[in-house]
């Protein structure tokens, strides 16, 4: 008995030591990116890399104005397009299609595109818009984008859906409420903050994606506001700048990589505080 | 005596005649007839799985939610049967309203939980919705309690004031019929006792059936009972008359606790 009981404390805190070292591994790995990447990252953004565009190769200073413009441009404009889709096609999943047929292919192809590499879809949308408009274009990007956070959302939204409890379902219909406004006024607003949380995912995802873009908003060395031309972007200016001998290209680089992880990691605490008060009230 | 209570000069606001109802290939109505009386409490008692909710659920048609559940029959409702295949659903919910076993306020404030529903059949100015509003609350005993939140979340208040929002919720529409599936099964007894209260008084202005597990409460709030027993209408009658002398032994059993 005692010695039993002995041998359960001792696999006991050897269980906690290990799980412990695990977690210290993880946490090493992300401080020590993180650390880098402020250390090099941070010195890096300075006023000129905020305001003027990226530098010819060997000139001296420069910075990411056109990058930092084209990849909001990209992302916002994907962010606006994707998010209707794929909320409603959740609903749909969810509240209308449930067994049918369109519904089990449209979940299928889904999952598919959640786990398609980016650099496929980025072919794709080369193959298909690129080389038909015969030019790189922001507009390109943003669809190929597009491509990655749609399913993102629609799956979060319709998980988020199969939450709700169909009690609530029923007490809405049971007030002779037609079937759209009980999936947007009470089942959607039900599970508000998950959803909300699901596109803060997805924008992350996307706002570091540099394989789709890599063939459709290619990049531009120059400031531009107009979508339809080649659009300079942070991923695609990073890899182009990471490997290139200029010291003033590297710092850059080293700039636009913390300023992403930055973006991030700020979405992912927002979305975090979004979903908390959610669960919360 | 005649079988139906319309027979007897007590006007009657659902008719149910031959029901039929299945869960898939499942019957779980067999050939329910009986008459709901107008602004009366009609409860329904019986055993687990014996089909009284199963029949709530067929007066406003909330089995038309789910696929493979179907009723066979008739359920006269203002001179139509609602289980006619052009009813319009939405119109009847709106007449028949229900309330549920778990309180379900919807993720929005007390307020709006009562005025969401008023504004799907009613375009009223913000003064009469105002009114509205307050009214139902008064109505399920809860405006004292809420009207210095109104613009809070439903779901802050408690589980009883939660089922008494849905009770306001429902009354607000102006319903003919008021269908309360289990209403205080969740709720501890003094909210319970609140809402047998409202019960009573709210049938003076609305037909109500109410499904029950609680014998006691069924006794206390209605005026008629119904003990059903494996799909079928064991028993029908005054309430006074079925617990003092049913007339079957099933029902005395079931009410006297020596089975169910």
């Amino acid at each position: 008995m005692d010695r039993r009981y002995q041998k359960r404390k001792l696999v006991n805190s050897l269980s906690t030591l290990l799980s412990g070292l695990a977690v210290c591994i993880g946490l090493l790995g992300l401080i020590w990116i993180l650390a880098t990447l402020f250390i090099k990252g941070i010195p890096a953004m300075n006023w000129a890399f905020f305001t003027e565009s990226t530098p010819a190769p060997g000139s001296e200073g420069g910075g990411m104005a056109n990058a930092i413009v084209g990849s909001l441009l990209i992302v916002g404009l994907t962010t606006i397009v994707s998010t209707p889709i794929g909320i409603l096609a959740g609903i749909y999943l969810a509240e209308f299609g449930d067994r049918s047929k369109v519904a089990s292919v449209t979940r299928f192809v889904t999952d598919i595109m959640l786990s398609a590499p980016s650099i496929v879809i980025g072919l794709f949308v080369y193959a298909l818009f690129v080389a038909t408009t015969k030019h790189f274009s922001g507009w390109s990007g943003s669809l190929a984008l597009a491509l990655i956070a749609v399913p993102v959302v629609v799956r979060t939204t319709e998980n988020m859906l199969k939450l709700v409890p169909g009690s609530l379902r029923e007490a809405a219909f049971a007030l002779g409420m037609p079937r759209w406004r009980v999936s947007l006024d009470v089942c959607l607003r039900a599970v508000k903050g998950g959803v909300i949380t699901g596109v803060l995912l997805a924008i992350a995802r996307i706002t570091g994606e540099t394989a789709p873009l890599l063939f459709t908003a290619l990049n531009n060395q120059f400031f531009t506001w107009n979508m339809n031309q080649p659009m300079a972007n942070l991923p695609v200016t990073i890899f182009n700048f990471a490997m290139s001998p200029y010291e003033n290209w590297q710092e850059l680089a080293w700039g636009a990589s913390a300023l992403i992880a930055i973006l991030v990691l700020m979405l992912n605490i927002v979305a975090r505080i979004a979903f908390r008060e959610k669960t919360q009230s | 005596m005649s079988e139906f209570l319309s027979d007897q000069g007590v006007s009657a606001a659902l008719k149910v005649r031959n029901l039929d109802f299945y869960y898939g290939n499942f019957k779980g109505l067999k050939s329910v007839s009986m008459d709901i009386a107008e602004k009366k409490v009609t409860a329904f008692i019986g055993p687990s799985g014996c089909g009284k909710s199963t029949l709530l659920r067929t007066f406003n048609r909330m089995y038309d939610l789910y696929p493979g559940q179907r009723a066979e029959g008739e359920i006269i409702f203002h001179g139509s049967n609602t289980l006619d295949k052009g009813y319009d659903l939405n119109l009847l919910r709106a007449r028949v309203g229900m309330v549920f076993q778990k309180p379900t306020p919807f993720p929005m404030s007390i307020y709006e939980n009562i005025a969401f529903g008023v504004r799907l059949y009613e375009n009223l100015s913000r003064a009469d919705m105002d009114n509205r509003v307050q009214w139902a609350l008064e109505q399920a005993a809860l405006w004292t309690e809420a009207k210095d939140k109104l613009h809070q979340s439903g779901l802050s208040l408690s589980g009883g004031q939660q089922q008494r929002l849905c009770i306001a919720r429902g009354v607000a529409v102006k319903p003919d019929v008021l269908l309360l599936d289990e209403p205080t099964s969740a709720l501890d007894p003094i909210s319970t006792a609140k809402i047998e209260e409202l019960v009573f008084e709210l049938k003076s202005s609305y037909t109500i059936a109410i499904v029950t597990h609680n014998m006691q409460q069924a006794a206390r709030v209605s005026d008629y009972t119904a003990y059903m027993y494996l799909g079928e209408l064991m028993e029908f009658g005054v309430t006074d008359e079925l617990f003092m002398k049913p007339k079957r032994k099933e029902t005395e059993d079931y009410i006297t606790g020596r089975f169910g």
